[in-house]
């Protein structure tokens, strides 16, 4: 089903681009764009709504920019970062694409900024990948990210906790790369604040049973902060409930995402009154938000296999993709001479996101917004993400000064 | 021996027999075989279709695409390589080891963590040349198979199977979990291959004939090994352990001795493989590849040497290709019900199948391929 | 081993004692899937790879169920049902016709365990399915003396699992179908020789071995929850658990479950970087040193 309604809409764009595109048609040749995401394994939801996502961006201009078609090249990974890399280098290579997007997962995400220095001439823009790596360490100056990272999307979290009168916490988190930076991006503000958080508790990615760390929990920790994602989440709050557990939450952004939120069981209640940190909040009412919100939910009914509101990957691949809509449009179209300009003009831009301005750092990486919200339930007894505050402007450097500033890791930072 | 000895010995198991007899005697290992002045038994061994597959091998890149001959062409070889290994000990010693991909994945972080996966990514890569590093790779890869082996060859056959799918799983939770020396989830980036008297390995070309050389190698090794004293006892090790222990034979160490060596190739194939992908990482070690290794080895059948390479030519191109065609969402679903079908109704794989088509239409030169 | 014991109940007796009953129950999960697991094994030398995707299926189909009727013991019953048959159609139509030809069934079972994820991959998409425990054994079970509270439905897993093991003993040793499965076990072909239906016999242990990897699925469903993925788990813990037990003993798989799930746990709550790795190195060494596990006899 969802194929077909993908299907008519791709021909009803084609329609569209059809029309608008005649006018122009002798100003040039299609722009290919190859687009990556992860269908396959775990991650293949949020993947197939990172390609809504991006598709939306292309549908909003009527598949046309500054005259030229956009033709939109698809491929698959399985969120392992070789496969990432094939399915790259076939979009680039054999399907000769001009301007690549994606991928989805941190470690594709450095995998294909690596490939991206052996093709100097094609322009890289992230998916929705978010390893603080992939533009601290080695950056490429073809790869370009519009999005903020795991680090950035934390930031005014710590404040909250504190506001809610939580001094001391306990961390749960998967351990890898992701989590470090989320729990990196708490910690540098909580512990500066004077919050302490005398354990940590890492757990393997993908464990399941998460009894023995609950039993671990202190009695003298006022909140627990969990980033946890898909599975591991839904396991961890029906287990800790399961177990009497009653402290307060503080949330990853992958947490209380739409999927935790919307999971194929009991609603749980407790996750009422949990705060997190996400580059996207479902209730943000900004005009520019909901127009966002409204589109997608016109182009992807809830019976076509979308979600009621847009992702997170639905908004982080839009966002991209519109970045590279947009630079293409103030160079007119012009990729030329290795694409010179139209990296500038990615460089220089100031682009207009559904949550607010984005910019670019000079390692190619976005500063920009992340939402503090709060679990709340409406009237019919959904749970949603309420805003409680707008922190703009984040870096990667998370406000410090450049020496002074380590990547997150098991360790680091600590102020137990 | 003629070719139509040499086609019947490789698709039943009847003309191996044949096989065992004749010319084990001046046959040198590995590429050494490749020069035929010295050797004349070898040479006759060679037949017509060897020489053309060879030469359209060689010519390849001329005529393919950078992209075909790197992503298909070199691709297909490392992997081949490494399915060459299981094949080896699967078709020919019948232990059907899982570990296979655990071996290459041990030698491929053994490059990037002894050679120059870049000093600035982790502090774990000692940087040392290359030549070291993949040498030390390639033995400690040896070693540890050969353990693998030991571990598992004193359970009767079946056990096998899960015995090395269960050690190959826990190795990759070894590397996910730990990060003083597999630097955990991440794993190595830019482990590249090095710039060789000014040839960089890196490029499509070069690479090509470095995974072609090597995969020859591999085939030409194992195809000797089959003649040796060694491969003959292994052989009648896996129809009959009773009585060849009877004969004196020890039956463990020639088991052990055949991890060992289908290490080797898994190694080369390892390090070809992460030298491909410039990276390395749980994921690479993990249980999907694990089980692709083996999917490659069956779709091309275990009978002969060249079946993983064919099954790693469509492997690839299925799996390069198939968003093409069909949903990329369902490319496990196809590359499942394909395997199944390989498995249910040609056993001996695609080799199987050539075999059974010809015999069909008993025209050897039909245009069937 | 007392050293630990004797620092772990002097360090934190309640972290000690809660991860111990933590262990028994997740054994008590492992039991029951690694159960039919290693009973079909032991008569049919069928390494059933596809018993982990059995597993996912009955967990669904148990999801199902427990939404539209809101019970979960008609959960239970439909996941062991509806693996028990999807366990019969793959045995009369497939296996039957390969018997004795050990290395290709289990081929075929990885390429049924290949097929079967992304079918239910394609069905059921990656969203998280959990089913609620039922009422009776929702939340925690409170005022236990040291453990202060514990998990109701966590509990419950014990005695489910103890059940389950009495009833398949039973089975095994009270019925004639039982009798006939432990013949086999002891020798094959002297049972096919003695006028059995072999036929009839290996499709009802492999229906149950299939059964009682969906009723495992049901009751991890609310636990532990289902998404694509713990098809892999679940069937690498079998494996785990009859390696350590030994191959096609039940009470091996009663053992090899309680080292695994105490393994896991403990290792869990004292050093979790490792907890994996630790299992793992628990297999090397029964392998090393009892090569067919602690209870499985020479083939």
């Amino acid at each position: 089903m969802r194929k077909r309604t993908f299907v008519r809409t791709l021909v009803g764009a084609a329609v569209v681009a059809a029309f608008s595109g005649m006018a122009f048609a002798q100003q040039g040749k299609p722009v290919k764009i190859g687009l990556l995401a992860t269908l396959e394994g775990p991650f293949a939801a949020g993947g197939a709504d990172g390609m809504r996502g991006a598709e939306l961006a292309i549908k909003q201009r009527n598949g046309v920019v500054a005259g030229r078609k956009i033709e939109l090249i698809k491929a698959s990974s399985d969120a392992k970062p070789d496969v990432a890399v094939n399915a790259t280098r076939k979009l680039v290579e054999q399907d000769k694409v001009d301007i690549m997007v994606g991928p989805l997962s941190g470690g594709e995400g450095i995998a294909v900024k690596e490939y991206s220095k052996t093709q100097p001439g094609i322009t890289f823009i992230n998916g929705s990948s978010g390893a603080q790596a992939t533009t601290l360490v080695n950056p490429s100056p073809n790869f370009f990210r519009f999005n903020t990272e795991g680090a950035q999307w934390m930031v005014g979290l710590g404040k909250a906790a504190l506001d809610k009168g939580y001094k001391r916490v306990m961390v749960i988190a998967e351990d890898y790369a992701f989590p470090y930076s989320q729990v990196q991006g708490f910690m540098s503000e909580y512990c500066r604040l004077g919050g302490k958080v005398p354990v940590k508790a890492w757990v393997p990615l993908g464990g399941k049973d998460y009894s023995s760390v609950i039993a671990r929990i202190p009695k003298d920790v006022d909140a627990l902060v969990v980033v946890l994602g898909g599975a591991d989440a839904v396991n961890f709050l029906n287990q800790y409930e399961a177990a009497g557990g009653d402290k307060p939450l503080v949330g990853g952004s992958i947490t209380v995402s739409q999927d935790i939120l919307n999971y194929k069981g009991k609603r749980r209640d407790s996750l009422v009154g949990t705060i997190a940190g996400a580059p996207i909040a479902d209730s943000y009412d900004a005009p520019e938000f909901k127009q966002f919100v409204a589109d997608y939910q016109k182009n992807y009914p809830v019976s076509s296999g979308a979600y009621p509101s847009p992702s997170l990957f639905a908004l982080v691949y839009y966002i991209n993709m519109k970045a590279a809509l947009d630079g293409l449009e103030a160079v007119k179209g012009d990729l030329s001479d290795g694409q010179k300009k139209y990296r500038e003009a990615l460089q220089k831009m100031t682009l207009k996101t559904p949550v607010g301005d984005v910019k670019l750092d000079a390692n190619r990486q976005a500063i920009g917004t992340t939402f503090i919200t709060e679990v709340v339930k409406d009237k019919q007894g959904n749970l949603f993400n309420k805003v409680l505050r707008k922190v703009d402007g984040i870096d990667q450097m998370l406000g410090m000064p450049k020496e002074q500033f380590q990547m997150g890791s098991r360790d680091v930072p600590n102020c137990p | 021996m003629s070719a139509a000895d040499w086609r019947n010995a490789m698709n039943s198991g009847v003309g191996r027999a044949a096989l065992l007899n004749r010319g084990q005697t001046a046959v040198l290992p590995g590429n050494r075989a490749l020069t035929p002045i010295s050797l004349p038994r070898f040479w006759e061994h060679i037949g017509v279709r060897h020489v053309v597959v060879l030469a359209f091998l060689v010519a390849y890149p001329w005529f393919a695409t950078p992209f075909f001959t790197f992503q298909i062409g070199a691709q297909s070889l490392a992997l081949g390589l490494i399915a060459l290994s299981l094949t080896f000990l699967g078709g020919y010693g019948g232990m059907v080891s899982l570990a296979q991909m655990t071996v290459a994945g041990i030698a491929g972080y053994g490059v990037a963590i002894f050679g120059a996966a870049s000093a600035a990514d982790t502090a774990i890569s000692l940087g040392w040349p290359w030549w070291v590093a993949v040498l030390i790779a390639v033995v400690i890869a040896t070693v540890c198979a050969a353990f693998i082996g030991w571990l598992s060859v004193r359970t009767e056959g079946i056990y096998t199977i899960m015995i090395t799918l269960a050690v190959g799983v826990a190795f990759y939770y070894l590397c996910l979990q730990n990060y003083s020396v597999f630097n955990g989830f991440q794993g190595f980036q830019r482990v590249h291959a090095p710039t060789v008297l000014g040839v960089n390995l890196r490029d499509p070309l070069p690479f090509y004939y470095l995974a072609l050389f090597w995969s020859l190698a591999g085939y030409f090794f194992v195809k000797y090994l089959l003649r040796a004293p060694f491969g003959i006892a292994l052989q009648g090790i896996r129809d009959n352990p009773r009585r060849m222990n009877a004969l004196g034979f020890n039956v463990t160490a020639h088991r052990v001795a055949a991890y060992a060596v289908a290490g080797v190739m898994a190694a080369v194939g390892g390090v070809l493989l992460v030298w491909y992908n410039g990276l390395i990482g749980p994921g690479s070690v993990g249980t999907s590849w694990i089980i692709n290794i083996l999917v490659i080895a069956v779709l091309g059948g275990m009978r002969h040497p060249i079946g993983p390479f064919l099954g790693a030519i469509v492997f690839v191109v299925l799996q390069t290709f198939a968003i093409d065609v069909f949903d990329r969402e369902r490319f496990n679903l196809v590359i499942g019900v394909v395997f199944l079908v390989i498995v249910l109704f040609s056993p001996d794989g695609l080799l199987g199948w050539w075999a059974g088509l010809k015999s069909r239409f008993s025209t050897p030169r039909g245009g069937v391929r | 081993m007392l050293a630990f014991i004797a620092w772990g109940l002097w360090d934190n007796e309640r972290l000690f004692l809660v991860t111990l009953l933590n262990g028994l129950t997740l054994a008590s999960l492992y039991f029951i899937v690694a159960a039919g697991f290693t009973l079909v094994f032991g008569l049919m030398r069928n390494v059933n790879l596809a018993h982990g995707s059995l597993y996912l299926l009955g967990g669904y189909l148990g999801f199902f169920t427990a939404q539209y009727t809101g019970s979960w013991l008609l959960a239970l019953a439909a996941g062991f049902l509806g693996a028990a048959l999807v366990g019969l159609v793959i045995q009369v139509s497939i296996f039957r016709f390969m018997q004795g030809d050990d290395l290709r069934q289990t081929l075929v079972t990885i390429g049924l365990s290949i097929v079967i994820a992304d079918i239910l991959l394609w069905g059921f998409g990656a969203t998280v399915h959990q089913i609620d425990a039922p009422a009776w054994l929702s939340g925690p079970l409170r005022d236990i003396p040291l453990l202060k509270a514990y998990s109701k439905y966590r509990l419950m897993l014990l005695p489910i699992g103890i059940a389950i093991g009495v009833a398949l003993w039973l089975f095994l040793n009270r019925t004639r179908v039982g009798m006939m499965i432990r013949a086999g076990v002891d020798d094959r072909a002297m049972l096919s020789a003695s006028g059995v239906n072999v036929n009839v016999l290996f499709a009802v242990t492999f229906a149950i071995g299939a059964g009682l990897a969906g009723f495992g699925g049901v009751i991890g469903a609310v636990e532990l929850s289902m998404v694509p993925g713990e098809d892999v788990r679940l069937l690498l813990a079998s494996l785990i658990v009859v390696i350590i037990g030994g191959m096609g003993s039940v009470v091996g798989a009663a053992l090899g479950a309680t080292i695994l799930g105490l393994a896991e746990t403990y290792g869990l709550a004292y050093a979790p970087t490792y907890s994996v790795v630790f299992t793992f190195v628990i297999l090397v060494l029964v392998l090393a040193f009892r090569p067919r596990g602690f209870l499985g006899r020479p083939a």
